[in-house]
């Protein structure tokens, strides 16, 4: 357990590039946040990691996505309307 | 059951078609990426997808709303899939090995073992529009279709869908932290593909 006020440990970029999703989903413990952190404050490198992480994230949510064919959706509707008969 | 959805299985159960059209629309792209992660190809997803919806449609007048009609209709879509899924783990091969080259980090006799090299390191994207424009919207939808289903199906779940985790968990069957590897590295993968075509 790190005390409150210790010096973080250091992470090298290499490990830091594995730990980015734990840490944007909130799953690190707060001593490994610290140590992200203070790697992220001096390394301009890793924060455009990290950038391009989040730009990659906000950038697959506009991907248009696979649907069920037409004849699925025709099969479906008809179905639909036999129950409601 | 929310008023939204109270309205909804109303209309349902009324015969409304057009009601009906569209949940299946705006739930079946989420629903064939849960249902493939259990299958082995995309036509045996459609067909449990289309099962699952005739199940659906069987089971309207006893839905007795204790949860949200989403919740419902992905259950039978779960329950659809793995009767019909196979019991290999594939997820284990998903789940290894570094998600950057490590070519890219420094050796360990130099004096920052693990940091990137500086001829190797991230170069900075520029605005973030750039990054959604069209053309590498078509990048990125090659590239998910590319993924190791699992990790497409997290991916996409959470990504595209806005699915919480733990209803991805529970859909695809998986610990939060074997979810968070698959996202983590359908992420990387992405970012990698994007970084190899950016300017």
């Amino acid at each position: 357990m790190t005390q409150p006020g210790a010096t973080p440990r250091d992470i090298a970029c290499i490990e830091l590039v594995e730990m980015l999703t734990d840490y944007l989903e909130g799953a690190l413990p707060p001593s490994e946040v610290a140590a992200v952190e203070a790697h992220l404050d001096t390394c301009p490198l890793c924060r455009t990691y990290l950038a391009q992480m989040r730009a990659t994230i906000r950038a697959v949510g506009s991907v248009p996505v696979e649907t069920l064919s037409d004849e699925a959706y025709d099969t479906l509707l008809a179905a639909f309307r036999d129950r409601s008969r | 059951m929310p008023a939204d959805d109270v309205a909804l299985v109303d209309r349902l159960r009324a015969g409304d078609q057009a009601a009906f059209a569209a949940v299946v629309r705006q739930w079946s792209p989420a629903m064939l990426r849960v249902a493939r992660a259990y299958v082995r190809t995309h036509a045996s997803a459609e067909e449990v997808v289309q099962e699952a919806w005739l199940g659906v449609v069987r089971g309207l007048d006893g839905f007795e709303g204790r949860a949200e009609l989403r919740t419902w209709v992905f259950r039978i879509l779960v329950n659809t899939a793995r009767r019909r899924g196979r019991t290999d783990s594939r997820t284990n091969a998903e789940l290894g090995g570094p998600t950057v080259d490590p070519d890219r980090f420094r050796d360990d006799d130099d004096p920052y073992p693990g940091h990137w090299r500086p001829d190797a390191a991230p170069v900075d994207w520029g605005p973030e529009p750039v990054v959604l424009a069209a053309e590498f919207r078509c990048v990125l939808e090659r590239a998910l279709a590319e993924l190791p289903e699992r990790q497409r199906a997290v991916v996409e779940l959470r990504d595209i869908h806005g699915f919480d985790r733990e209803e991805v968990c529970r859909l695809l069957d998986l610990t939060e932290a074997n979810q968070r590897v698959l996202l983590h590295r359908g992420r990387a993968r992405l970012r990698g593909v994007l970084e190899g075509v950016l300017p």
